[in-house]
């Protein structure tokens, strides 16, 4: 009876939601879970931008003017326009299908976003590597330049590129990758200055090979790992320049179902139809998410210097 | 210090040279104005006459070098969507708009970021930094304009709470603000908690800790004073971002800035009105660079050696 107070305690059966469990939760999948980023960038970008033309539902461009503006099939819908399963996401003003606008859309965004990379990224490499290796007045000019496209601003020249040549998909990929190999340049240049000193640069220097040949077989291999960090944080950027151009008319011309076009579109119907407008903005937001969670992980693998950043 | 000052100053002409020529080229590329501002019956006389009388018909360097020299002054000729102002008059009549949205965003991003920032360093790997992370995450990924679109609905649209669109009292302020403060909070935080997880790891702080200093004083007051400098360097390349972030957000609220300017002016191909304001926010861009640049090598000796 007397006992009661000598027992020790045991710690409580803490439950799932205490603090430090969350925490624990959270932590798990923002960081040491690739599985959930993976599955986001599966579901919202890979899959569909690989199989669109197949699986989605109906044609992204196909007008059905009797089912417009039908509501998602979750929500309770009006009257004369019950939501249905063929339209999953609701249909937009012309009556074409959400979901395989969005799909197509997908397809876009991850094309757009890879040439730009490609060439962007090419250019700035070069470049950089060529600027730090050599140095001298290559450096100086190179260096100056880079400062040029990274004081104009961005969004504006690209409105006054497009104004001028027009609005396609190819000037909306040279916009981007013009706008973007500075970025490539700078920190390349800083990561092949480092690597210059090393003893190994000096070495195959000393045994007789080429300045070509020491950047491509000894400087290049060694910031491969920046590379890709690189290339993999600027998805997320990629994607919303794009879709912020597209969204001002700048990017990807009607009626491509670009989903920064989609947002445009689904603006003046907001109060009305919230879905046109939201339901392609949840596809940016989820891809560039995952893209940048993407990109964390791998910059704490691959490239440990970069981590403060 | 005199001749870090100077390669600065160097490097920062050399830069705004190349910002006119690009801003140049840009508007010769589409053509000749003339195509555009003419009317169609005008006759190849006057055509003449006006090409003559605008220098259209010298050589390219003659015509960047007249661009230049009246940039320099400001002038970018008369609009001719808004007839009857100068192109630079456009600007600055727009300019307080901007300049007050920039402001109010800022404000937003700095109330936010900083104390997150601070918290999540002090209590590194607690709850309250996850959730620091999370929302730097989000802040990096939302898209402006769709995140302004989503406040109009809900916050304008359905509760009412706040007009949707225009300039006028506070209210209007505050909707176009947090929007355009969203993506700074992301950058500004992740740099205040790296910057104070350094700070709080140094002697002076010890220090302060065996002085038996309260905490809050710890660090808020050595703490944050110290860590402070990191954030504020980029705080100028913020507030210029604010400054052409605010195309997209000008546009969705229909905020009279100079980002709606620039768009308007892009729309009717007015390309005394583009020039001004590309020219206007590069300068200040340069400028804030330069002014940080050099703010940073008086704060910290190392810089102006390497």
């Amino acid at each position: 009876m007397a006992t009661e107070g000598n027992v020790l305690e045991l710690p409580k059966e803490s439950s799932w939601y205490s603090p430090s469990k969350l925490k624990h939760y959270i932590g798990v999948a923002i960081k040491d879970y690739p599985v959930l980023w993976l599955t986001i960038l599966f579901v919202v970008l890979i899959f569909p931008a690989l199989t669109a033309p197949w699986t989605a539902p109906h044609d992204p461009l196909k007008q059905e003017l009797s089912k417009r503006l039908t509501a998602p099939v979750w929500s309770t819908g009006s009257e004369d326009k019950p939501p249905s399963w063929s339209n999953i996401f609701g249909t937009d003003k012309q009556g074409r299908d959400i979901l395989s606008r969005v799909m197509h859309g997908s397809r876009i965004s991850l094309m757009v976003s890879l040439s730009a990379l490609a060439i962007g990224g090419t250019l700035g490499t070069t470049l950089g590597l060529v600027s730090g290796y050599f140095g001298g007045w290559v450096d100086h000019l190179i260096m100056r330049i880079v400062d040029v496209f990274l004081s104009l601003p961005l969004i504006l020249m690209a409105l006054v590129i497009v104004a001028v040549f027009g609005p396609s998909f190819w000037t909306a990929i040279g916009v981007i990758s013009v706008l973007l190999w500075s970025r490539y340049a700078r920190q390349i240049r800083a990561e092949v200055l480092a690597i210059k000193q090393m003893d190994f640069i000096a070495r195959a220097r000393v045994s007789g090979a080429s300045n070509t040949r020491i950047i491509i077989k000894h400087v290049f291999p060694n910031i491969t790992n920046t590379l890709i960090v690189l290339a993999t944080l600027q998805v997320g950027t990629v994607i919303l320049l794009e879709a912020t151009l597209s969204f001002l008319g700048a990017g990807i011309p009607r009626p491509n179902p670009a989903w920064g076009v989609m947002v445009a579109d689904g603006r003046d119907h907001i109060a009305s139809a919230w879905w046109i407008a939201v339901m392609p903005g949840i596809a940016i937001m989820l891809t560039v998410l995952s893209m940048n969670m993407m990109g964390d992980w791998l910059r704490d693998k691959l490239d440990p210097k970069l981590r403060q950043v | 210090m005199q001749r870090y000052i100077l390669i600065r100053l160097i490097q920062s002409v050399f830069t705004l040279i190349g910002v006119s020529i690009i801003v140049f080229s840009l508007a010769r590329l589409s053509g000749n104005p003339l195509d555009v501002l003419l009317p169609d019956e005008a006759d190849d006389e006057t055509f003449e006459r006006i090409s003559e009388l605008w220098g259209l018909n010298d050589p390219w360097y003659i015509q960047y070098f007249t661009f230049v020299k009246n940039a320099s002054r400001g002038e970018f000729g008369p609009s001719f969507k808004w007839q009857g102002r100068t192109a630079m008059e456009l600007v600055f009549l727009h300019l307080p708009a901007t300049l007050q949205l920039a402001g109010f965003s800022i404000l937003v991003s700095v109330v936010l970021a900083v104390p997150i920032g601070v918290m999540s360093a002090v209590k590194k790997g607690t709850l309250l930094d996850t959730v620091g992370k999370l929302i730097a995450l989000l802040g990096q990924s939302l898209p402006s304009f769709w995140l302004a679109i989503v406040m109009i609905w809900i916050f304008a649209v359905k509760l009412g709470w706040f007009p949707t669109s225009g300039r006028g009292g506070f209210d209007h302020m505050i909707l176009p603000g947090i929007a355009l403060g969203w993506f700074s909070v992301a950058s500004f935080m992740r740099l205040t908690r790296s910057s104070m997880l350094n700070v709080l790891d140094s002697e002076y702080i010890k220090l302060a800790r065996i002085k038996g200093l309260p905490e809050w004083k710890v660090i808020w007051k050595h703490g944050l004073k110290n860590a402070a400098i990191p954030p504020l360097t980029v705080f100028g390349a913020i507030v210029v971002g604010q400054m052409t972030g605010s195309v997209t957000i000008e546009t969705v609220f229909a905020w009279p800035g100079i980002g709606l300017l620039a768009l308007q002016a892009v729309n009717a191909r007015d390309y005394q009105v583009i020039q001004a304001v590309t020219m206007f926010i590069s300068v200040l861009f340069i400028g804030m660079n330069l002014l940080i640049d050099i703010l940073y090598a008086y704060i910290d000796p190392r810089v102006r050696f390497t």
